[in-house]
């Protein structure tokens, strides 16, 4: 008998609100499993969230297993990884993605090692191929391809023996595709089973910061990195993007150094991004970097380095201090108005 | 009440810090060209196991699974306060992914026995899967608490727990014993106490011998090397498969799912570029053009 080839998605959500990530996931999977002839069945855990079954449909998949239970009401590492793990092993998906997001990357090993499964972290391609192995082929493995060695590589895995085979992709990374209203699929629910140990984490209190910041929107990104120098001269950075009207990124070294918090970072750890301006501001270009920012329409890369990797991928480039340039730039700007 | 905690520490190439003399003629990374040091993270998890020792007493041991260089992070373990180190080290482990390096961990955890607190950095430089933490927890049959920020509440056995997340955080309440991953904001990291290095200044594995034998030539032999590390207690125990009952099929490639089909090195695409001199009069005229073709 045909291995049956599902590909599956987690569906996270927090109070009724799907996570974007979960949403690009399903557009992926679509295109996945139409190439290997397989559904698209997606994981709904939570309590009172049937009602977004059809917002799942909508986005490509052919079958909601949905478990409603009280006990799935927060997330719990525990209690979602039991029925997760409970439905991989009754039903043996071919692949299962989940979003690089921490309530993913939480969950994620956690599946995995309960099956023995391989899982690829932080995934910014996949795609389907061959692999061959001892005189062995075989056919249609999900390649899971990511930036590896701090970025400095690409690293194409491969799991062929176990199944499913495990992703984790961050947020961003893939298109989101547009929702068809006219799509119909099936509902199945779940009735989990827990014992006491499944639910012996309590969560006592809960809090989600809005962000202060909105990369993934802006049309203009001016972000820093080492070359900056310091958090005090950062504030160049920001008086830029802020005259702009943009928003401040960073690179994971300027973000490293304590320059700005975190969830300005820019690149494979930190968002992904597509604005129609990116003005990178002392920023060497690691592959790290450039993989969350080369999809910008318009790159300016500010260097004192000619040889900055930046400047490969900038159509604008300039030699020289970001000090000078960019207190030029503000002037200029405010002078013609806009 | 007094806690037994275990640290997992990983010894990481410093990818931070990558120059063009660690990048070999075809592009790929040369490892050896890179320094190797304490992966960020896992000096956090360190801290946070010796602040409860200080606070309830205890013992802190610290496990890391790694080639024989590795013993070079298990004395800096020591010097920052750990009571006790073991390295995991056999070629049997070598080409392990994550699911067989948590596979080892938890057949080493087993062995040191009795532990109340896992400890992990959240995620490793070299890799930043963040996997090994939940993986170690999920095959001891432990709860995990991943992002640890800080510890709230430690009581009989009973941990309250502050999780922090890019944008939010989370308390949770969990029973005793379980495995936290630390994230990078949870401390500062005490550095290396000047006392403890002059206490574990001989400290080193069996592996070292030979090197050591030719530092010291009074030595004649490994076994009288030895016995002199063992009484002033400086030897540091070294952990075979074998060592820690491991089954051979779950380690190294053999146990590993995930293969690697192949590694690219980053060749960069020239994308049809203009050079802006950095001079006001250019830089003007940059921001015009822009605003022209409606980027700005």
């Amino acid at each position: 008998m045909a291995e049956i080839r599902d590909v599956w998605v987690f569906i996270e959500q927090e109070e009724g609100e799907i996570a974007t990530v979960s949403l690009e996931l399903l557009s992926k999977a679509r295109e996945l499993a139409d190439e290997l002839d397989g559904r698209v069945c997606a994981l709904l855990f939570g309590h009172g969230v049937a009602d977004l079954s059809e917002k799942v449909i909508h986005h490509g998949t052919d079958l909601v297993l949905l478990a409603d239970h009280p006990e799935l009401a927060v997330y719990r590492t525990l209690p979602y990884a039991r029925v997760a793990v409970d439905l991989v092993q009754e039903q043996q998906p071919y692949i299962f993605l989940l979003g690089a997001t921490p309530m993913g990357r939480d969950l994620a090993p956690r599946i995995a090692s309960a099956v023995r499964a391989g899982l690829t972290a932080d995934c910014t391609a996949l795609q389907i191929g061959d692999f061959e192995r001892k005189g062995k082929v075989y056919a249609d493995l999900l390649y899971q391809i990511r930036p590896a060695f701090g970025g400095n590589i690409i690293a194409t895995i491969v799991n062929p023996e176990t199944r499913p085979q495990m992703a984790t992709v961050r947020e961003g990374v893939m298109p989101l595709g547009e929702p068809d209203s006219a799509r119909r699929g099936e509902v199945r629910r779940i009735e989990p089973q827990f014992d006491e140990r499944d639910l012996m984490v309590q969560v006592l209190e809960r809090a989600t910061l809005p962000p202060s910041c909105n990369l993934k929107g802006a049309s203009i990104i001016v972000a820093g990195g080492m070359g900056v120098g310091s958090e005090e001269n950062f504030r160049l950075i920001r008086e830029l993007a802020q005259v702009l009207g943009g928003e401040v990124g960073a690179s994971r070294a300027a973000v490293d150094a304590g320059f700005i918090s975190q969830e300005h970072q820019v690149g494979q750890t930190g968002v992904t991004v597509r604005p129609r301006l990116y003005i990178a501001c002392g920023i060497s270009g690691a592959v790290q970097h450039r993989a969350g920012m080369d999809q910008s329409s318009k790159i300016i890369a500010i260097n004192t380095d000619p040889d900055a990797p930046i400047f490969q991928i900038a159509h604008y480039k300039i030699v020289g201090d970001l000090n000078k340039v960019i207190p030029w730039m503000i002037r200029t700007y405010r002078e013609n108005g806009k | 009440m007094a806690y037994n905690c275990v640290v997992l520490v990983k010894q990481v190439p410093d990818t931070a810090n990558i120059s063009d003399k660690a990048m070999k003629d075809d592009g790929t990374v040369n490892r050896a060209a890179l320094p190797a040091i304490f992966n960020p993270e896992d000096l956090n998890a360190l801290e946070m196991a010796l602040q409860v020792k200080e606070q309830h007493g205890g013992r802190v041991t610290v496990l890391t699974m790694g080639p024989p260089r590795a013993a070079e992070l298990l004395r800096e373990a020591l010097y920052r306060g750990a009571d006790r180190v073991i390295l995991l080290s056999d070629r049997k482990f070598a080409g392990s992914d994550t699911l067989a390096t948590s596979y080892a961990l938890k057949c080493a955890v087993e062995r040191i026995g009795d532990c109340d607190l896992i400890f992990c950095g959240r995620q490793a430089i070299d890799g930043d899967t963040a996997q090994v933490g939940p993986q170690v927890a999920e095959k001891l049959g432990l709860p995990q608490v991943t992002y640890a920020e800080s510890i709230q509440s430690l009581q009989d056995d009973e941990i309250i727990v502050r999780r922090a997340f890019p944008l939010g955080m989370e308390t949770v309440k969990c029973t005793l014993p379980c495995l936290l991953t630390v994230v990078g904001s949870a401390n500062q990291p005490r550095p290396s106490s000047a006392r403890r290095m002059l206490t574990y200044k001989l400290a080193a594995t069996t592996l070292e011998y030979q090197t050591l034998l030719k530092k010291w030539p009074e030595f004649e032999t490994e076994e009288a090397l030895d016995c002199y590390l063992a009484e002033r207690e400086q030897r540091i125990p070294v952990w075979t498969f074998t060592d820690i009952g491991a089954d051979e099929d779950k380690l190294g490639l053999a146990g590993s799912p995930t293969k690697v089909l192949k590694i690219d090195s980053i060749v960069l695409e020239m994308t049809e570029s203009r050079e802006v001199q950095a001079t006001s009069e250019d830089i003007s005229a940059l921001l015009r053009d822009l605003a022209q073709d409606y980027i700005l």
